[in-house]
């Protein structure tokens, strides 16, 4: 028991010290410099009524979820089957998909930016190549949204990772029986493939969740809201008041906010699963 | 007659597979073009001089290549100061983590007492909690003990155990057969000595990974940096590279150099640790 002392420490130092005083900070007005003054549910009252900056980046973050997570487990999986074929060069196509990942998100970031350019970047020459013009991205604010969803969907190695270990633990029997009872492509991606991924699914549903609630490296460095405010996301929003506007009391009440979202958003897929996630070890 | 129509049908097959491979090879090869192209982009421009970086459409090769961008901008930035801290973080990081997770992984599968099961759900459900809610009190508290302006903020944590690795370890020392400590024990060993001398050797895979995890997270943090240094002379790649972003944004040739040397050691990283990394990959599912 003595060896698990260091993280009894840091446990209570880094976890539930600061837990407690963030609940305590968020019924407070605190600006660091002045002692917390107690000022009970006016904190919670001003973001839900008067702060139209908070719904605007609720709502982008939503918005942002519900587009890149559905659309982006699909590429992935299709990824995923695409990486699964018996063909030669298999590990040099698996490391392309995956390098994304390994890169600094800082860098991601800037590069991105070049990339995005709506003048001299390379989506729009790419764009103009098949005789589109190519919209502003991020100085569009009605395209600033799906042009961080194209790049976070650049990044998604991690997510065809798990789908391919997922995809390459399917017994082949199931596919050789299918097979001979002459199932197509579509029956057997559907009856065998899906439904046997299932587990990695979730996973990747849960994870993707909670990763893209917490969006803000991206934003902060692409476009740090603009324009007007299409790129405000929540963790975004909230850095600004923490940091920016030194108001700790009011961030620390948005932060307890995304922790019971993310929470309750978690419960309901976790409760959801038992209709759609098969487990082969699963005792009946 | 049998016989012909076998074959036939066995031709075909070989031309049904030969075009799917075809077709699979096409899927794969365009796929890999869109995912490789930002980092042709990054490098073409990284070479490019001033004159051909605004042209559209835009030229792929650069003529003359401009080898001396990366010198300058090595230069332009305290490029080998930045390196020097993000390296002194990393190697903290490592250090705090590997030393700390091991020790209480192994409290939480090798020896038992009291509470140990319930302290372990403790500790997992302390993965859901975003950073966001324990950011601001932890930032107070720094700053009240005079740490902001150091790097101590960036790694003291990683002494005191980070639930993830821990929980890592902690699959890995359940696989290890319980008969060797008991072997050990009965030979006069302490907990110490089963652990520093029988179960740490015998995890050096695992330990890997963690070091590695801790390490390349560590190099691409930018919030722990962007909260907590404030002097320039102290900055991380990753902050010092942001910065000058947004003091040059235009010298697209400059910022592509920084950002490919920022990249390069963890892409060189990545290949000599390639097969750690898929291991720990699948020993978590989690993402390092």
């Amino acid at each position: 028991m003595l060896f698990a002392f260091p993280w009894f420490i840091g446990f209570s130092l880094f976890i539930a010290y600061p837990l407690l005083a963030s609940i305590y900070y968020s019924f407070c007005s605190y600006d660091v410099l002045t002692p917390p003054k107690w000022v009970g549910l006016n904190n919670f009252i001003t973001l839900f009524i008067e702060d139209d900056l908070f719904w605007k980046s609720l709502y982008n973050t939503v918005y942002f979820i519900a587009v890149s997570l559905p659309i982006g487990i699909g590429i992935g999986i299709a990824i995923a089957l695409l990486l699964n074929l018996n063909v030669k060069g298999m590990p040099v196509y698996r490391t392309v998909f995956y390098l994304p990942v390994i890169i600094p998100l800082v860098v991601s970031s800037i590069l991105w930016i070049w990339i995005l350019n709506p003048h001299y970047g390379l989506i729009n020459a790419l764009l103009d190549m098949v005789g589109v013009v190519g919209p502003g991205w991020l100085t569009d604010p009605k395209w600033s949204k799906p042009a961080l969803i194209l790049m976070r969907w650049w990044g998604m190695g991690n997510m065809i990772l798990i789908y391919l270990a997922s995809i390459q633990d399917i017994p082949r029997q199931l596919y050789e029986a299918a097979e001979l009872d002459g199932a197509t492509f579509w029956h057997k991606f559907s009856n065998i493939t899906i439904p046997m991924i299932s587990p990695a699914i979730f996973y990747n549903l849960v994870i993707g969740l909670i990763i893209s609630f917490q969006y803000f490296t991206e934003p902060f460095i692409m476009t740090n809201g603009t324009p007007v405010n299409s790129t405000l996301f929540y963790s975004l929003y909230l850095y600004r008041n923490s940091f920016c506007y030194f108001k700790m009391g009011y961030a620390s009440a948005m932060a307890w906010l995304l922790f019971v979202l993310i929470f309750a958003c978690t419960l309901f897929v976790f409760k959801s699963s038992a209709k759609w996630v098969y487990y082969r070890g699963k005792l009946e | 007659m049998r016989r012909i129509k076998e074959a036939s049908w066995r031709k075909r097959k070989k031309r049904r597979r030969l075009t799917h491979r075809v077709i699979s090879h096409v899927f794969l090869l365009m796929g890999s073009i869109l995912f490789i192209l930002p980092f042709v982009w990054m490098v073409s421009t990284s070479l490019k001089p001033d004159a051909q970086i605004f042209v559209f459409p835009p030229i792929w090769i650069p003529h003359p290549v401009m080898w001396e961008n990366y010198l300058r901008a090595v230069n332009f930035i305290p490029f080998f100061t930045y390196l020097k801290n993000t390296l002194y973080v990393c190697i903290m990081n490592v250090i705090g983590v590997v030393i700390s997770s091991s020790l209480v992984a192994y409290a939480f599968s090798r020896i038992k007492w009291h509470g140990r099961d319930v302290l372990f759900i403790v500790l997992l459900s302390t993965l859901m909690v975003p950073y966001q809610v324990t950011m601001i009190p932890l930032f107070i508290v720094f700053s009240k003990i005079g740490w902001v302006g150091t790097f101590k903020p960036l790694w003291v944590r990683a002494f005191f155990g980070i639930p993830l690795y821990i929980f890592l370890l902690r699959q890995f020392f359940m696989g290890i057969p319980v008969e060797l400590s008991a072997a050990a024990k009965i030979d006069g060993a302490s907990e110490l000595d089963i652990f520093a001398k029988i179960i740490l050797p015998l995890s050096k895979p695992a330990l890997a990974v963690v070091a590695l995890f801790s390490f390349i997270r560590t190099w691409h943090d930018f919030l722990g940096p962007l909260i907590y240094l404030n002097d320039e002379a102290k900055y991380t790649l990753s902050l010092g590279l942001q910065q000058f972003h947004t003091e040059h944004t235009t010298e697209w040739a400059l910022l592509m150099a920084t950002s490919t040397c920022v990249t390069i050691p963890v892409i060189v990283l990545f290949f000599l640790a390639q097969r750690t990394f898929i291991e720990g990959i699948t020993l978590t599912g989690v993402k390092g």
